[in-house]
C-alpha cells in the first residue's frame, strides 16, 4: 500500500514507529496531487513552502520527544473559505482573488497547534453555494470515481482530495449538506458536528445560523480525530457552545444491542435511485441483525424543510455578503460615487449562483414579503426541531441515504437550480435543527459509484453518532478506492 | 403557481394573503437588485427574475405548515447573548489589513464621493 492510501491513524502509527516521516507523508500526497490534479482540480492553492516547513518541524519535534497528538505531522487540506494568514483565501470567488487574510481562522490555528501539516486550500462552490463544486470561479472539480461526474459540493475539492489520496483528511463546511453530500458522492466519511461546537471565526460566512465546519476523512475514526482537534469553545465566535463537550469516542466500539434506530419515512421514495435505496435498506437490516431495534419514523416537517432552507440560507447570505463592497478588501470596480462603485463591484465580482441567492434572500426579507417567506420559514425551522425532539423520545439515532442519487454527470444540473438544490434534501434538516450528522460509505452501485449512509443524532449526541457510524463502517467493510488514470501535470 | 403580494404587516396569518392562484409571484426584480446593490443589465435581471419565480414558487411550501410551533430559537443549544469585559485587546495589524484594501492612504480606506455632486 502506498503512503497516500493510509488513514490518519495508520499514518500516525508509522510516524511514531519511525517507519516514516512527516516529510515522507507530505511527499506522498504532493506526488499524488501532481498526478491527479489535472483531472480533478481538487486544490486551488498548494502551499509547498509552508507545508514543507511544517512537516520538517513536526519531524524535528518528534525526534525531540514532542508529540502534539494524533494529527502530529499529518498533511491535511482546508476548504478555501477558511482563512489562512498570508495564504490566498478566495472562497472560489473572483471577489476575493488575491485576498491574503490578516489572520487565521480558529480551525486553522487549532490544526496548526495539533501539529497538522496544512497542504493547501481546496476548491468549492463560490461562497459554498452549491452542491457540485461547479460554481467555482476558478473552474469545477471532478469526481475521482468518474471524472465525467461531479464530486458533490460545496466541499467537493476537499472530498475529491481525500478520496484520491492527495490529503489524509480535510475540513469542509456544511450549511445544507456541503460536507456530507460530497463525502457520499466520493466514497469517504464526512461529518457535520453539532452547531456551535466548532468555531466559525475565520470561516467566510454564508448562512451563519446554519454554517458548521467539520471533517472529511477516509475513516470514522479519523473523523473523530479531526473533530477532537478542532472543536471546543471559542470566545471569538459568539455562537460558540460554552458548556460541557462529550467525548465523541466514548461509545465507539460498543455494539448496537438496545439501541433504537429510526428510519426516516420521508427520506425515501420518489427521486431516490433504486441502488441507493437498496444499499441503505440492506445496511438497516444488518444493523437490526447486530441487535439494534429498527423502527420506521415519520417526520412530516422534513417534507417542507428544504423550502424553508432555501429562504433562510439566502436571507442570511444576502446580509453576510453585504460586506463585499469593494472598499476594504477584494475586487473593486470603477464608480463615480461610492454606491455606484459598490453596485458595479458586486455585479462583477459575484458569480451567477451567488447573485441568484443574494436576490432571493433580499426579496424574502424585503418589506411586504417578510411574513410570507422568511417569517414562515423560521416557523418551519422551529417545527422541524419540535418534530425531531418528539422523535428522539422514541429513538436514539435516525438514518437515511445521504444523497438521493450517486454522483451526477457534470453539467447536468447547472441550468436547473431547483434540481441542484434537491440533492441536499436528506442533509438539510440537520442544518435547520443544528444536530450532528455523518455520512459513511457503504458500497458502490452498478456504475462503480459510491453510496453514502446518513446517521443523525440529537445535538451533542456525537458519542452515539460515532458509535453507530463505526458499526456501519465495520459492517460495510468498504475498502474500494477510485481507480484514476494518472496524468502528469 | 401562487400569488404573494406585498401586504400590511398587521396581517399575521399566512392564509390571509396566500391564496393558490394562477398568477405568478410578483417580483420587482430591479428594485430587489437595487436593494442588494447589484448593478445588473436588463437581460440579467430578466433571467434572474424567471429563476427566482420558480424557486419562490417552490418555497411557498413553507406556507403549508399547519399550526404554530411553540418555540422559536435561533440556536439549537439555546444560547443567549454573550458579553465580555470592555478591556483593551490586541487587534489585527493595521498595515496588514490595509494592504488588502483596493486603495488606502495614510492609514485610511479611500472611496469616491458618497454623494453624486453632479
Amino acid at each position: 500500500m502506498t503512503l497516500d492510501a493510509l488513514t490518519i491513524a495508520e499514518a500516525g502509527a508509522r510516524l511514531r514507529s519511525g517507519k516514516t516521516t512527516s516529510a515522507d507523508l507530505l511527499a506522498a500526497v504532493l506526488d499524488r496531487a501532481s498526478r491527479t490534479e489535472a483531472q480533478l482540480h481538487a486544490y486551488l492553492t498548494i502551499d509547498r513552502g509552508g507545508a514543507s516547513e511544517a512537516a520538517a518541524k513536526a519531524d524535528a519535534d518528534l525526534a525531540d520527544g514532542i508529540d502534539h497528538g494524533p494529527l502530529h505531522g499529518i498533511p491535511v487540506a482546508l476548504k478555501d473559505n477558511m482563512c489562512t494568514r498570508g495564504l490566498e483565501t478566495t472562497a472560489s470567488s473572483q471577489m476575493l482573488a488575491g485576498y491574503l487574510p490578516p489572520y487565521d481562522a480558529t480551525v486553522t490555528t487549532r490544526l496548526r497547534d495539533a501539529g497538522a501539516v496544512l497542504i493547501g486550500k481546496t476548491n468549492l462552490d463560490e461562497f459554498a453555494m452549491g452542491s457540485s463544486t461547479e460554481n467555482s470561479a476558478y473552474g469545477a472539480s471532478f469526481n475521482p470515481w468518474d471524472i465525467g461526474r461531479v464530486p458533490g459540493g460545496s466541499s467537493g475539492g476537499s472530498a475529491a482530495a481525500v478520496a484520491v489520496g492527495s490529503a489524509f483528511g480535510a475540513l469542509g463546511s456544511d450549511t445544507g449538506g456541503s460536507i456530507r453530500q460530497p463525502a457520499s458522492l466520493t466514497g469517504i466519511v464526512g461529518m457535520k458536528p453539532t452547531y456551535g461546537t466548532v468555531s466559525r471565526y475565520g470561516l467566510i460566512a454564508f448562512a451563519s445560523s446554519l454554517d458548521q465546519i467539520g471533517p472529511l476523512t477516509k475513516s470514522v475514526d479519523d473523523a473523530a480525530v479531526m473533530l477532537e482537534a478542532i472543536w471546543g469553545h471559542d470566545p471569538l465566535d459568539s455562537t460558540s457552545y460554552a458548556g460541557e463537550y462529550p467525548d465523541p469516542r466514548s461509545e465507539m466500539g460498543k455494539d448496537l444491542h438496545g439501541l433504537k434506530v429510526g428510519v426516516v419515512k420521508e427520506l425515501a421514495g420518489e427521486g431516490y435511485e433504486p441502488a441507493v435505496e437498496e444499499a441503505v435498506a440492506g445496511m438497516v437490516q444488518r444493523l437490526a441483525g447486530e441487535g439494534a431495534e429498527v423502527v420506521e419514523v415519520s417526520l412530516p416537517t422534513f417534507d417542507i424543510a428544504m423550502s424553508a432552507y432555501y429562504l433562510i440560507a439566502p436571507a442570511e447570505a444576502s446580509a453576510n455578503l453585504a460586506r463585499f463592497d469593494g472598499i476594504r478588501y477584494g475586487h473593486r470596480a470603477e464608480g463615480a460615487t461610492t454606491e455606484a462603485l459598490m453596485a458595479r463591484t458586486r455585479a462583477e465580482g459575484f458569480g451567477p449562483e451567488v447573485i441568484r441567492r443574494i436576490l432571493l434572500g433580499t426579496y424574502a426579507l424585503s418589506a411586504g414579503y417578510y411574513d410570507a417567506f422568511y417569517g414562515q420559514a423560521q416557523k418551519v425551522r422551529a417545527a422541524v426541531r419540535e418534530d425531531l425532539a418528539r422523535t428522539y423520545e422514541r429513538v436514539d439515532v435516525l438514518v437515511s441515504p445521504t444523497s438521493p442519487t450517486v454522483a451526477f454527470v457534470a453539467g447536468e444540473r447547472v441550468d436547473d437550480p431547483l434540481a441542484m438544490y434537491l440533492s441536499d434534501i436528506c442533509t438539510i434538516p440537520m442544518n435547520l435543527s443544528g444536530d450532528p450528522g455523518i455520512s459513511v460509505p457503504i458500497g458502490l452501485d452498478h456504475q462503480n459509484l459510491p453510496i453514502g449512509f446518513h446517521v443523525m443524532a440529537p445535538s451533542l449526541g456525537e458519542p452515539v453518532l460515532f458509535r453507530v457510524a463505526a458499526e456501519v463502517e465495520r459492517l460495510a467493510a468498504f475498502t474500494a478506492r477510485p481507480v484514476l488514470e494518472e496524468v502528469a501535470v | 403557481m401562487s400569488t404573494v403580494r406585498p401586504t400590511d404587516r398587521s396581517e399575521t396569518a399566512a392564509t390571509a394573503f396566500y391564496t393558490p392562484a394562477t398568477m405568478p409571484i410578483e417580483i420587482d426584480i430591479a428594485h430587489v437588485a437595487h436593494l442588494a446593490r447589484l448593478d445588473l443589465s436588463q437581460a440579467e435581471l430578466d433571467g434572474y427574475k424567471a429563476q427566482l419565480g420558480d424557486i419562490l414558487d417552490y418555497a411557498t411550501e413553507v406556507q403549508s405548515l399547519e399550526g404554530d410551533p411553540s418555540t422559536e430559537s435561533e440556536h439549537p443549544l439555546g444560547l443567549v447573548n454573550v458579553f465580555r469585559p470592555d478591556e483593551r485587546r490586541t487587534s489585527l495589524d493595521r498595515d496588514e489589513v490595509l494592504a488588502q484594501a483596493p486603495e488606502s492612504q495614510d492609514g485610511f480606506f479611500v472611496v469616491p464621493p458618497a454623494l453624486d455632486t453632479e
